[in-house]
């Protein structure tokens, strides 16, 4: 397809704009959607934690936690690196090690001084461990993010309570 | 046309959501209020920004299961926030009711399932923001240790019904690793003008800094600090007691206060009359303007707020000045006015609400 603008180039940019309820399709080469402020290369995620990140993912790039994924959410290390926040608690375990490291860095210290929690045990607002409607949620986002070998645990487990 | 009425009826909140207002706490006529904010998870699921829609839904609805036994919230109202107009959403917002993320007005996060408010007596829950729980209370005044005991004893009441995830090491479990620890935020919303007229402020707030607090303007993280209002907080949630924390803010904002009265004293002493017609000016352009921009309402706001402070102006209290700070935003605007403002309407209503009020509630002119 060649571009709408100059009519020259080939078009690289789909713009779907929609002004006063009508929509209108725009197709752009590199040069013409630049021309007209339409970003074309991926930003770079902002996130207040900024260079204290970088400094971490330099060093957690080397180490295997960068590669392994959260048991219970199926986040990995360059997701927390992508958003600034980690999936789930159990993520705090997951990546402990560059974690330590990056909260000595954000607070001075790794570790928490002030009121102790005991959760309670039993009662009736405590959630009813793995149920079926979890681990179906659990599973679906192990499917979206390709976390096959979990989706796999997890599959096999809502067979067995089915 | 009939407009329509607006959903959100804010006189069903138990203290109308705004007895932080009121200007009845300490050093009232400086700091305009005090909030503390815990932040908890729930465990068993993911994080707010990684859980699905019917995880958030199920978390929700295991929170309000709890709040029976909560004496903290009974009676507490229950905003969902994804069933309220844009506009409602905002109003919350205005008040400091509701973060603007948990509104749906932070362009990067769009509204969730699952996002709502309990609102009860100086103290609210908030359900599905960055973190599954804030717990935050807010006080009129300098008043540290009673907003933190609200909302410790909110916290102590509903972790005992409800399993908030807890790190042996690293303290309560939060999305965002700069809130690990205690979750506790604490802050004051305080007035500076007379360290920005004397050019203290540069000095102040970078002394603060590197005592462990940092600012932010009128709403919290990314809004800009305008009118001379700071939001003023300590930035590390992790190594320090709960204790410790505020007692760190109180020891920081009391200087911060020593150091904003003697630069009002410097003012009325070197610069009398130019001060003196400048705040007066402010106050003129606030009593007969026909159209104001929030910025500009802000700023002579800020100098009015001064001159009561200086007692050049008498007879308008100081619950006057924060009311017009709260209700003169565009979303208050646009539910006294009952319909949509343009921009330049939402002016014309600022201008006439701000007059109206002045007039009513106005100061004795010399």
């Amino acid at each position: 397809m060649i571009c709408d603008n100059c009519k020259e180039r080939d078009a690289v940019v789909n713009l779907t704009r929609i002004v006063d309820n009508a929509v209108t399709q725009l197709h752009l080469c590199e040069k013409c959607a630049a021309e007209k402020g339409v970003e074309t290369t991926v930003a770079v995620a902002q996130h207040p934690l900024g260079d204290i990140l970088q400094a971490v993912q330099q060093q957690a790039s080397t180490t295997s936690e960068d590669a392994a994924a959260c048991s219970f959410c199926g986040a990995t290390a360059r997701d927390f690196r992508a958003t600034g926040r980690l999936g789930c608690p159990h993520c705090y375990d997951a990546m402990e090690k560059s974690l330590r490291e990056l909260l000595r860095r954000l607070h001075g210290s790794s570790r928490h001084v002030g009121q102790r929690y005991d959760a309670p045990v039993t009662h009736v607002a405590t959630p009813k461990p793995d149920s079926i409607h979890d681990l179906r949620d659990r599973l679906q986002r192990a499917v979206d993010t390709e976390q096959f070998e979990l989706a796999a645990e997890l599959r096999d487990r809502i067979k067995v309570i089915e | 046309m009939t407009p329509p009425r607006p959903a959100l009826d804010l006189s069903l909140l138990p203290d109308g959501g705004v007895r932080w207002l009121d200007a009845s706490g300490p050093n009232s006529d400086i700091v305009i209020s005090t909030r503390m904010r815990l932040a908890r998870n729930v465990s068993g699921y993911a994080f707010t920004g990684r859980a699905r829609d019917g995880e958030r839904l199920r978390m929700l609805a295991q929170v309000r299961d709890a709040l029976g036994a909560v004496p903290s919230l009974s009676g507490s109202l229950l905003v969902r926030l994804e069933e309220l107009a844009t506009v409602d959403r905002q109003l919350l917002h205005e008040r400091h009711l509701v973060s603007k993320e948990l509104a749906g007005l932070d362009p990067q996060h769009p509204i969730r399932s699952g996002a709502a408010v309990f609102l009860g007596e100086s103290v609210g829950l908030l359900v599905n923001e960055e973190d599954h729980l804030r717990l935050q209370s807010l006080r009129s005044g300098f008043a540290v240790p009673q907003a933190f005991e609200s909302v410790h004893r909110l916290d102590q009441e509903l972790g005992s019904q409800v399993p908030f995830a807890f790190h042996r090491e690293f303290g309560f479990l939060t999305a965002c690793p700069t809130n690990a620890g205690t979750g506790l935020r604490a802050s004051v919303l305080i007035h500076l003008p007379g360290l920005v007229l004397t050019k203290e402020i540069g000095k102040v707030l970078s002394g603060l800094q590197q005592m462990g607090l940092t600012y932010r303007g009128l709403y919290g993280e990314g809004s800009e600090v305008v009118g001379n209002f700071f939001q003023l907080s300590n930035q590390t949630t992790l190594g320090r007691s709960e204790e410790e924390l505020q007692d760190l803010l109180v020891r920081v904002v009391r200087h911060v206060i020593e150091r904003e009265e003697e630069a009002r004293r410097v003012l009325v002493r070197d610069a009398g009359y130019i001060i003196e017609d400048k705040l007066w000016r402010a106050y003129g352009t606030l009593r007969y303007a026909r159209s104001l921009t929030f910025d500009e309402a802000m700023n002579y706001l800020s100098g009015v707020r001064l001159a009561v402070g200086l007692k050049l102006i008498t007879g308008l209290s100081v619950y006057t000045l924060n009311k017009l700070l709260i209700f003169a935003q565009s979303a208050h605007l646009a539910h006294l006015e009952q319909r949509t403002l343009t921009e330049s309407e939402t002016n014309l209503a600022r201008a006439k609400y701000v007059r109206q009020v002045l007039v009513s509630e106005g100061g004795g002119v010399e």
